[in-house]
């Protein structure tokens, strides 16, 4: 086994348990943006797709290349804009003492 | 130096990516986090472009013009009750992304006549994991957006034939690390793993989608990681291990509501459920039937309403009438939560975003642990197009189907009020004892018509 491959398994660990403590606190609230928002994050594999289609390696590789980078691209953008999208439209309510104000003059 | 750049931005993108994740932890961050998160993708990806790999920016050029075309309505006109189809089908893209990559790296490599064995591995279980992610997720994309059968599809001998495709496709893998440069298997492995997506989503009906939707979200990870093993790259490891264990985490948290052994829905054998021959204990009882009139009465001068939202308030589309109600109980002094079970949806957190989209503040919306405190509490629970997961069975009658799922303890409000279509089973077909309670009063009709008397007449009381 390789060192390079020993460093990679041990970024994978660590990188795993920080995602496994960072979102197990993540509410179920915002399980939806979760979801959309690692797709769009999982867009990375863009930086895999650019160097495929761009590599020169010939017609076959440069259009399995173009596929993928547009495919991660997509991800990206639209993940991105939804996951925006969707968390604007998570708002507090407004202020307590205002509505309670309203509210008790509007009972009885 | 140029590649010390790359690797630097790439850490700030790792960084960046957790710090996001972190920041979603809150409604309140969560918005600015994404920012973040989108500032380190533009970092990385731009730093990419100066790879000493790349030669030529004309396919590239082409394909981040395609796909940027694409992801613009992806983002932007996707309607939020098309969130679960939204999301497999990106699912579906990003798995495609890696599956293409690996199969670009292992041409490349049969070219160059040197792919080693754990190199082989790697790729193997990036199209392995891609392949079969590619077709669940458009199999699972079909089946939520109605193009498919949403009921589960199941013929004899299922399980033992998704079994074999397994297996037949762990075998390829293990014979290619053995043999790395024999096309053929490569080939195999690729069509079986295609094969084994469309075997493991057919079993399945609309109603375990969220889990297959979670689950689909892992396995695309994973199949990054695999990406960044066979390609030295720690951002896609990294990535894809967030990623992975983000769907880890909510397909456990979907197969715990849901009621399904976890063990169950990593192998997908979880479609096939016994047909429930089974009578509920509801003899002896009638259904009580209310007008909306009474019903509305009822809420008016109630201290503490809670609405509990099911799938049948998004198929009705009536988010927005729910809301309204609220506020008009609000109005009169009343106090209104909304209890969102976890598979309140299609997909997890779904109602959470509907409901936010119809303008229901986030801390009114009360996820289910927290809400089954104030149950006794509550002077009126209203039911709107929920019927397993409030059904006590789950908590009383071992002979359930759906027994030992979690449910919101309805049944300890003080009154229920149900809305519901007619007096048949619901979806599942499962009886609901709720129903015949003396507590609880049925109010028949469509969801949205009802809401909408319901307002016009708290309203008016």
């Amino acid at each position: 086994m390789s060192e390079t491959i020993l460093i990679q398994l041990f970024v994978f660990l660590l990188a795993g348990y920080v995602g496994l403590q960072t979102i197990s606190r993540i509410p179920p609230l915002l399980h939806t943006p979760l979801m959309a928002a690692t797709n769009a994050i999982s867009g990375i594999s863009l930086v895999a797709s650019l160097v495929l289609a761009g590599s020169g390696d010939g017609l076959i590789a440069a259009i399995l290349g173009a596929v993928a980078v547009a495919c991660a691209t997509a991800n990206i953008v639209g993940g991105f804009l939804i996951t925006d999208r969707m968390l604007a439209m998570f708002r507090r309510a407004p202020s307590k003492d205002e509505e309670e104000g309203g509210a008790s003059a509007a009972d009885v | 130096m140029n590649e010390t750049a790359i690797q630097i931005a790439y850490l700030l993108a790792a960084f960046l990516f957790i710090a996001a994740l972190r920041a979603l932890g809150r409604p309140d961050t969560a918005r600015r986090g994404m920012q973040v998160a989108a500032l380190g993708m533009l970092v990385a990806v731009a730093a990419t472009l100066l790879h000493a790999g790349i030669v030529s920016y004309g396919w590239i050029g082409a394909g981040l013009a395609i796909g940027a075309l694409a992801g613009y309505p992806l983002g932007m006109w996707v309607p939020m009750t098309a969130m679960p189809q939204r999301i497999a089908m990106s699912h579906a893209l990003g798995a495609l992304a890696a599956t293409l990559v690996g199969i670009g790296t292992y041409r490349h490599g049969l070219g160059a006549g040197e792919l080693g064995h754990g190199h082989m591995l790697a790729l193997g279980f990036e199209v392995l994991l891609g392949a079969l992610t590619v077709t669940g997720s458009l199999m699972a994309f079909g089946k939520l957006q109605g193009l498919l059968p949403g009921r589960p599809v199941t013929f004899p001998l299922q399980n033992m034939v998704t079994a074999a495709l397994f297996i037949a496709a762990a075998a390829c893998l293990v014979a290619l690390v053995i043999a790395p440069l024999s096309v053929p298997l490569f080939v195999t492995m690729l069509v079986l793993s295609l094969a084994i997506g469309v075997a493991v989503v057919l079993p399945i009906g609309g109603a375990d989608m969220p889990v297959v939707v979670s689950l689909l979200n892992s396995y695309a990870g994973l199949a990054a990681v695999a990406t960044g093993f066979a390609l030295d790259n720690n951002i896609l490891i990294v990535v894809g291990a967030l990623d992975g264990t983000s769907g880890f985490i909510l397909s456990v948290a979907m197969s715990k509501a849901m009621n399904r052994p976890f063990r169950n829905v990593l192998f997908g054998a979880f479609g096939a459920q016994p047909e429930g021959g089974q009578a509920a204990n509801t003899e002896g009882g009638e259904m009580s039937p209310i007008n909306a009139e009474d019903a509305a009465l009822r809420m008016a001068y109630a201290e503490r309403v809670v609405v509990v939202p099911g799938y049948g308030l998004a198929v009705a589309q009536a988010q927005h009438q729910a809301r309204e109600l609220g506020d008009m109980i609000e109005k009169r002094g009343g106090d209104v939560r909304f209890a969102i079970h976890p598979v309140a949806g299609r997909m997890p957190g779904h109602m959470n975003v509907l409901l936010a989209e119809a303008g229901v503040p986030y801390d009114k919306l009360v996820d289910m642990e927290d809400i089954n405190e104030r149950f006794a509490d509550t002077d009126v629970a209203l039911v709107v197009g929920a019927n397993d997961v409030v059904n006590p069975a789950a908590n009383s009658d071992p002979q359930s189907p759906i027994y030992g799922m979690p449910i919101l303890k309805v049944a300890e409000a003080r009154s229920v009020i149900v809305l519901k279509r007619g007096q048949g089973a619901g979806f599942s077909g499962v009886e609901n004892a709720l129903f015949y309670e003396q507590k609880t009063s049925m109010l028949f009709g469509d969801a949205k018509q009802s809401l909408i008397d319901l307002g016009v007449q708290v309203k008016a009381a």
